[in-house]
């Protein structure tokens, strides 16, 4: 892999749409992330949040605009290619194998990774070794036999980012990771989430506004399936129209 | 003991067992046994793609038919020996399953049931309509000098009870380990996932078609080496092992034994065998008999007999 040249964007779309029948729900957004960056994408329920990122990591297809990753036109490669240049999706709705071993929960990200040598040592130990380091991180090592379905609801949302972690992701998509979490838990994650940044971009769904805050360096507002403001977190929180639409006049 | 070492012991005292059978087994109970351990193999290809993949295939009996024929035409029209009969019948099966798969797996749930029930009556009638080269409805015989293996050991004779049952038996270890290997194996674990949740395999990087074909024509390939094997060892091709009965049994034999269990295949058949053949001897209603055990099973064994032992009593059963 080439180095990149200082501040070229790694992922960037032009004029991206997605219809759903007579509905534009997202509609001719251009958008693009820095190396390095976390990205909040904020906006009201159905503004296109999850679409638009759905666009981005290959569940679904435009219909029409351009996708870019690394430089490099992404806009017609299916989700596992995606997937394997290092976009990864943490899922909304929590899902990991409920009936499978939470240590093969992350078994099958580290193999993936494993098998496109973008870990080196491709032998058996390495497996376990790569497992076992991403669910440390997550503070799960301790549950790895156990079978996903059998964890408390808030350490399943965390197994969900150690599969995130375990596939090395350079883009990490992270849609609406503290949903049903309690306080300490979403303590946890904020620090997670730093973590995680430290070597990958981090692309973050996000309702709680104080997470947003705590861990945005630039965020994107989202109405309608546009994009209404795009800002550090003080520029966006002065912003009026932001307010208006969203933060719901004078907060 | 390690994880890999029990597992592979209990496999190997399941053969040790079989092969023990050969030589205790009365004459009727041993050459019942021999097909059983081929039919045990059929059953073993349908439980990949079934239990391990997911998929619920009615048209497996076209890849056991692909093995049965593909063996038995090369050996009747083209001279072929048995050993490269055996190739032929593995090639057919092998491309048969990359075909249909390539179309039916656009397909799933009930409408790959219908795709496959499809391709698989196809197959069934093509054998009925070129009577010519398969004897339709009559199919052939193979000639005893039809199945005999030349070795530089010497002549191994096919139609021989012992040689058949050893033969089966070796047929039938092979595969056991294979699917033991493959299913232990990172292929494995990835053909489960996709079973359990393919969107999310998919965002994990897995291009969840190729692997599903993949699984598709290792079973087609296992399925034809049972038909391969079952039309030299029992000297007859025929029509009716192409039929729609013989995709449902395989069905039956695993869902009995346990989906998704190694030796589930096994016990399924042996089961379902000795409940018929036992019936049968008491009276001409056997089919009510197995109906009511088959009731009972889904009352109290809804994974199979395997399938639930592992599930109360041995979690680390592959």
């Amino acid at each position: 892999m080439s180095p990149l040249p200082e501040m070229s964007p790694l992922l960037e779309t032009r004029a991206l749409s997605r219809d759903f029948g007579g509905l534009r729900a997202v509609d001719r957004v251009d958008f693009s992330v820095d190396p390095g960056e976390i990205r909040a994408i904020i906006g009201p329920n159905g503004a296109g949040k999850t679409t638009f990122v759905s666009l981005v990591c290959g569940r679904l297809a435009p219909s029409s605009g351009t996708i870019i990753f690394d430089g490099a036109d992404i806009t017609a490669l299916p989700a596992h290619r995606r997937v394997r240049l290092g976009i990864a999706y943490t899922f909304q709705i929590t899902s990991v194998y409920a009936q499978l071993s939470v240590f093969d929960n992350v078994a099958l990200a580290v193999q993936r990774t494993l098998a496109d040598g973008r870990s080196q040592d491709p032998s058996r130990g390495r497996l376990r070794t790569g497992v076992t380091e991403a669910l440390e991180r997550v503070g799960l090592a301790g549950r790895a036999s156990l079978p996903a379905g059998q964890l408390a609801y808030g350490h399943q949302r965390l197994l969900e980012v150690a599969m995130g972690l375990a596939l090395k992701p350079r883009l990490m998509i992270l849609d609406e990771p503290t949903q049903g979490l309690g306080g300490g838990e979403i303590e946890n994650f904020v620090a997670l989430a730093r973590e995680i940044a430290a070597n990958a971009t981090v692309l973050l769904i996000e309702h709680n506004m104080d997470v947003v805050m705590q861990l945005a360096d630039r965020i994107t507002v989202l109405e309608a399936g546009r994009v209404l403001a795009e800002g550090t977190p003080d520029a966006i929180r002065a912003n009026e129209a932001v307010q208006r639409a969203y933060l719901g006049g004078g907060a | 003991m390690k994880a890999g070492a029990r597992l592979y012991a209990l496999h190997g005292a399941v053969i040790a067992v079989l092969l023990a059978l050969n030589f205790l087994l009365p004459a009727y109970h041993h050459g019942l046994m021999a097909r059983i351990l081929v039919l045990a193999t059929f059953a073993m290809g349908y439980n990949l793609t079934f239990g391990y993949g997911g998929l619920l295939s009615l048209g497996h009996a076209m890849f056991f038919a692909a093995g049965l024929y593909g063996a038995g035409l090369s050996i009747q029209h083209l001279g072929f020996g048995v050993p490269e009969a055996f190739l032929a019948a593995l090639a057919c099966g092998a491309l048969l399953a990359l075909v249909v798969g390539v179309l039916a797996l656009r397909t799933t749930g009930v409408a790959f049931m219908i795709v496959t029930l499809m391709f698989s009556q196809a197959v069934h009638l093509a054998i009925i309509y070129f009577s010519a080269f398969t004897g339709g409805d009559q199919g052939l015989m193979l000639r005893p000098q039809q199945r005999r293996v030349e070795t530089v050991l010497g002549t191994l004779n096919l139609t021989d009870p012992n040689t058949r049952y050893l033969v089966a038996l070796a047929l039938f270890t092979v595969v056991l380990f294979l699917m033991l290997a493959l299913v232990r194996s990172g292929f494995g674990r990835v053909l489960v996932a996709i079973r359990e949740n393919e969107e999310r395999t998919r965002m994990l990087g897995y291009d969840t078609f190729s692997g599903r074909l993949a699984a598709l024509v290792v079973s087609g390939t296992v399925c034809a080496a049972a038909g391969a094997a079952y039309g030299i060892l029992f000297g007859y091709v025929g029509a009716n092992f192409a039929s729609v009965q013989y995709s449902i049994l395989p069905l039956l034999w695993v869902l009995l034994g346990g989906a998704a269990t190694t030796l589930g295949p096994l016990f399924g058949t042996v089961f379902m065998y000795y409940v018929v053949d036992i019936a049968s001897g008491y009276t001409s209603a056997y089919m009510l008999v197995v109906g009511v055990v088959l009731i009972l099973l889904v009352l109290f064994f809804r994974k199979g007999l395997l399938g639930t032992v592992r599930e109360r009593w041995l979690r680390w059963l592959p």
